[in-house]
């Protein structure tokens, strides 16, 4: 699903590259966690999986294609395949719940039939069922972070990356994002979540990459958030 | 692609940044304007030319009593000088097309009539002026045989070309042609510095929604094609107006207040304006195409 062969990527202009000689292997329908502080290489790691930077050195391997060799104009085909998530859930202000998860169908060029079957689909996952009108200032945070992986996930891809979704929610709030997160995995979904939230982590026991400096210092299947105690 | 989806978001686009697509219109305008008037005035001088040339004739000024000029020392053109000065143009055939001999009554005749209403008639008689051979060439180019061979002549006391006093206005009008084009290309560069700056504030102010597009694997041609078109749409307006106002040059400056007014030339025609008119468009449309496409390849990769 995810390969990276030792990865290193230097900025321009810095010193220190924001990863060094990174080696990971992640497969089809994990549930991996990406720990360790700001600036240790997180954010870097997920923009070199959706091809936003390339590498200094290195190769990074993502469903099966080599992102050294993909020529830009079938970058767009491979982030279809990728649901993404942020943080601060990237919604569009002026467009309701519904429209929000169309305008994801829309720019790629989905028919208005095959809109209106699967959107309804992806709102009722992600618990939004009767929200369809609602705009996003009407939404509590956990709500609008439904609206962003309902976003992420209508088109069904394979891999969902998450950088630190719950980062802006309460735990009571976060937790049912985790669940709503852990079934998309059940569907079949391979995800990819940074994050800072150490009970989260500890809880649900999965996969922990931890990442330090720009190095993988701790790869730990049912690991914990560790550095933090 | 979804026709109906591009099309909304370009109309959006324009009416959200209606302050910019009004300046790039009438920048298009005004700078296509320029251009186009420019290029009129070219073919106005090739109109001009066509006109003329075929009627400039060179003057051969025969020495008459009193003239002061060195070849004319032996006094007035005598009858044998005057035969030898047609026999030898007679020889200069085929590049003498036509001669005519003017005699000093005729020339005072044509005087009376060009200075009709100037005061300027009574103060000239008919012996200030001189006879003269009216000679067309069938080449005006070949101006230079004809002078050597006669200027300075005994009994000639001047060879004159019309084709150089009109060359000095075609110079003039030329001159002010090159100015117009100058000042339309520098509208035309600040013309494209505008629309790549309102491509800018467009693709930042709309940054969230290429962002989330780039994300979800909209491909580069649909987050594009929205501000490419915008870009289009308002340099095709402004481009519009621009043929609108060559139009209102032609109809109103060229044909309702010159034409009427210098009825001794030729302007130009309808078929200058209609040819000029899809430069402009093609050069509105494709500036502003290469504007908005080198802006996007900066502000909204992939």
């Amino acid at each position: 699903m995810i390969l990276f062969d030792s990865v290193t990527k230097l900025y321009p202009n810095q010193a220190r590259p924001a990863l060094e000689d990174a080696s990971l292997e992640i497969e089809k329908g994990e549930f991996v966690f990406l720990v360790g502080p700001s600036g240790s290489g997180k954010s870097t790691f997920l923009r070199l999986v959706l091809r936003e930077e390339r590498p200094t050195s290195g190769n990074v391997w993502v469903l099966g294609k080599d992102l050294m060799r993909l020529s830009n104009w079938k970058i767009p085909a491979l982030r279809r395949e990728i649901g993404t998530v942020f943080q601060d859930f990237r919604l569009l202000p002026n467009k309701t719940v519904f429209e929000n998860v169309a305008f994801a169908l829309e720019v790629i060029g989905k028919p208005k039939s095959h809109i209106r079957k699967v959107v309804p689909e992806v709102l009722e996952v992600v618990g939004l069922e009767g929200k369809e009108d609602r705009r996003p200032d009407e939404l509590s945070g956990g709500e609008q972070q439904r609206v962003a992986i309902a976003r992420a996930f209508v088109n069904r891809p394979k891999l969902l990356i998450a950088d630190e979704p719950t980062g802006n929610l309460d735990p009571g709030t976060s937790v049912g994002i985790m669940k709503l997160l852990d079934r998309i995995n059940r569907l079949g979904t391979t995800v990819v979540m940074s994050t800072h939230d150490a009970q989260i982590v500890d809880q649900m026991r999965r996969r922990v990459i931890e990442l330090e400096h720009g190095h993988v210092v701790r790869d730990q299947s049912r690991g914990v958030y560790g550095y933090a105690r | 692609m979804r026709a109906q989806f591009v099309a909304s978001e370009v109309g959006n686009g324009l009416k959200r940044n209606l302050t910019m697509t009004l300046a790039v219109i009438i920048t298009v305008a005004v700078s296509l304007t320029l251009f186009g008037v420019s290029l009129l005035v070219r073919s106005q001088v090739d109109t001009m030319k066509d006109f003329w040339y075929d009627k400039v004739e060179v003057s051969i000024f025969l020495c008459a009593k009193g003239s002061d000029t060195p070849s004319c020392v032996g006094g007035e053109v005598t009858r044998a000088q005057r035969d030898q000065i047609r026999a030898d143009l007679e020889s200069l055939r085929p590049l003498v097309s036509e001669i005519y001999y003017e005699s000093r009554t005729e020339a005072f005749a044509r005087f009376q009539e060009q200075f009709a209403n100037s005061p300027i008639v009574d103060s000239v008689s008919e012996n200030a002026l001189p006879e003269s051979f009216r000679v067309k060439l069938s080449d005006p180019t070949q101006y230079d045989v004809v002078a050597s061979a006669f200027a300075g002549r005994p009994g000639i006391e001047q060879v004159n070309d019309q084709r150089q006093v009109l060359d000095k206005f075609f110079r003039l009008l030329g001159g002010l042609q090159a100015v117009a084009l100058i000042i339309a290309i520098v509208m035309l560069v600040v013309t494209v510095l505008l629309i790549v700056n309102t491509m800018r504030v467009a693709a930042f102010s709309r940054r969230r929604e290429t962002g989330i597009m780039r994300l979800v694997g909209a491909s580069n041609l649909y987050i594009q094609l929205p501000f490419l078109l915008e870009a289009a749409v308002s340099a095709g307006i402004g481009a519009l107006l621009a043929v609108g106002g060559l139009v209102l040059a032609k109809s109103i400056v060229i044909d309702q207040v010159l034409a009427p007014s210098f009825q001794f030339t030729a302007f130009v025609g309808w078929d200058a304006v209609f040819a000029i008119a899809p430069l402009l468009l093609i050069v509105g449309i494709g500036l502003s195409g290469i504007a908005a496409f080198f802006t996007l390849r900066k502000y909204l990769r992939v």
